[in-house]
């Protein structure tokens, strides 16, 4: 008993390892980490990510979308037509972003407010996936005057979305978004449209290398009632590079609002009327953060 | 039997007192600096933990990744997914032992710290030149040293290459205090 007492004595002087001095350092830190690069930009194809842009940054974002591949050798393949627009986001904080935009299809100039309101994490603390809130306006320009077209008011222009952007990376390389879709459009003709009008987005990001990915989105319009319509679709791939994001995409939509995109869009993806486009952002870090202070982009 | 076991207690608790002659960290920053052709990079972390042990002279040091703060947050993203890839290794660690450190001495020392340098998934053995300042009880401990991106596996995709040299200056400023 003596013996062991002091051999148990005589050991306690040598009772730790390098090992253990990292095991008490490991042990006391346990906190959670924000997921980030869900995905590469704050668009998919045509719409949203659940991405928001990071406080103090600003992104110029340029969407371009050729005409018809189907078009064939007379349009050159669809490159002699053009649809685009012309944007800015800012990030007000990490987690909430404003947007003006201008589109070449019925002159839209388009705006909007997006919140991250739950973040996916990992650690102590963690949440499974993000959950980002989006609200747009879109004010069309054309036509010109509103006596152009008969019985036309100013409020005929607008139309209104809301939307929620559920998504989860699962790994490195996937992520998965939901897109639960509302708009509402101020004017239509009740013959082929519907004023209010509910859509379900799916879309989703594969990493081929730590630059590139691929990716596709799909948005299923609940409140189609007439053939002349279809629901948009498209495939692209994400090119990152420094502080410019490329995205080449292969999409039947040209209009790149959320009415135009979901209600609006007049091609067959499957009939092959398919218009390549990209859309190309260059981010700014306009407000530096304080040195030191922490921030989860 | 009593009294044995009272004086084994109490020369239990000196010797683990002499044994855990332990310094905490009170205040820590790890700087990178990289200087690129196109712009400088630098990045600053606050929340590195470290014990030193200063009667066997051993040292851990435990960085967070993720905790690298950078003035463009694009390059902060960048950093964690593309190259340190901090979801797949979230932390790196050293564990070394210092020499040419003692005590009991006043003022700067300078030293060497000799251990395992863990990042990114891969651990290198490495020899760090410092200096080691007693103020009182509290030890300020400096560190310069270069380090290969090649030599952990992290590699600069090539369009991006031109903004990031191959090799990272790394600055350590940490003060300890006793545990």
């Amino acid at each position: 008993m003596k013996l062991l007492l002091l051999i148990a004595v005589l050991f306690s002087f040598n009772a730790y390892g390098q090992d253990d001095l990292l095991k008490a350092l490991d042990s006391a830190k346990e906190e959670s980490d924000f997921t980030i690069a869900t995905f590469k930009g704050t668009r998919i194809i045509n719409g949203h990510s659940a991405e928001t842009k990071p406080k103090g940054t600003l992104e110029f974002i340029f969407s371009h979308r050729f005409g018809r591949i189907s078009g064939g050798w007379y349009t050159l393949y669809g490159l002699d037509d053009a649809f685009v627009r012309i944007g800015l986001d800012y990030g007000i904080t990490d987690r909430l972003s404003v947007s003006v935009g201008r589109n070449s299809i019925n002159k839209t100039l388009d705006g909007y407010v997006k919140y991250k309101v739950l973040r996916q994490k990992t650690g102590a603390d963690a949440f499974p996936f993000t959950v980002t809130t989006m609200g747009g306006v879109a004010y069309n320009i054309y036509p010109k005057a509103n006596s152009d077209i008969e019985g036309f008011e100013t409020v005929d222009r607008l139309a209104y979305t809301g939307q929620a952007l559920i998504a989860k990376k699962f790994n490195a390389k996937l992520s998965l978004q939901l897109m639960p879709t509302f708009i509402h459009k101020n004017a239509v003709d009740h013959t082929f449209d519907k004023n209010n009008q509910f859509a379900i987005g799916g879309a989703g990001r594969y990493k081929l290398t730590k630059g590139t990915a691929i990716t596709a989105e799909y948005y299923y319009n609940v409140d189609r009632i007439h053939p002349r319509y279809y629901d948009a679709i498209g495939f692209g791939f994400d090119i990152e590079t420094g502080g410019h994001v490329f995205q080449l995409v292969f999409t039947n939509a040209v209009g790149l609002t959320e009415r135009a995109f979901i209600t609006e869009t007049r091609d067959e993806f499957w009939n092959g009327d398919i218009h390549f486009g990209f859309n190309v952002t260059r981010t700014f870090q306009l407000k530096k953060d304080k040195k030191g202070s922490k921030t989860t982009p | 039997m009593r009294y044995f076991l009272f004086v084994a207690f109490l020369f239990l608790k000196i010797s683990s007192s002499i044994s855990q002659n332990r310094y905490t960290v009170e205040e820590s920053m790890v700087t990178f600096f990289s200087d690129g052709i196109v712009e400088d990079i630098v990045a600053e972390n606050k929340t590195v933990t470290s014990i030193f042990e200063a009667t066997k002279k051993d040292i851990a040091f435990l960085v967070r990744i993720k905790d690298f703060q950078f003035e463009k947050k694009l390059m902060q993203v960048h950093f964690n997914e593309k190259f340190l890839e901090s979801e797949k290794y979230p932390k790196s660690t050293f564990v070394g032992s210092i020499a040419g450190f003692d005590g009991s001495k006043e003022g700067v020392q300078h030293v060497t710290a000799t251990g395992k340098l863990f990042m990114h998934g891969v651990t290198r053995d490495i020899k760090i030149p410092g200096t080691i300042e007693k103020q009182g009880s509290k030890l300020i401990l400096k560190s310069k040293f270069m380090i290969k991106l090649a030599d952990y596996n992290i590699s600069i995709p090539q369009v991006v290459w031109q903004n990031i040299s191959e090799q990272v200056e790394v600055d350590l400023n940490f003060t300890y205090i006793p545990f």
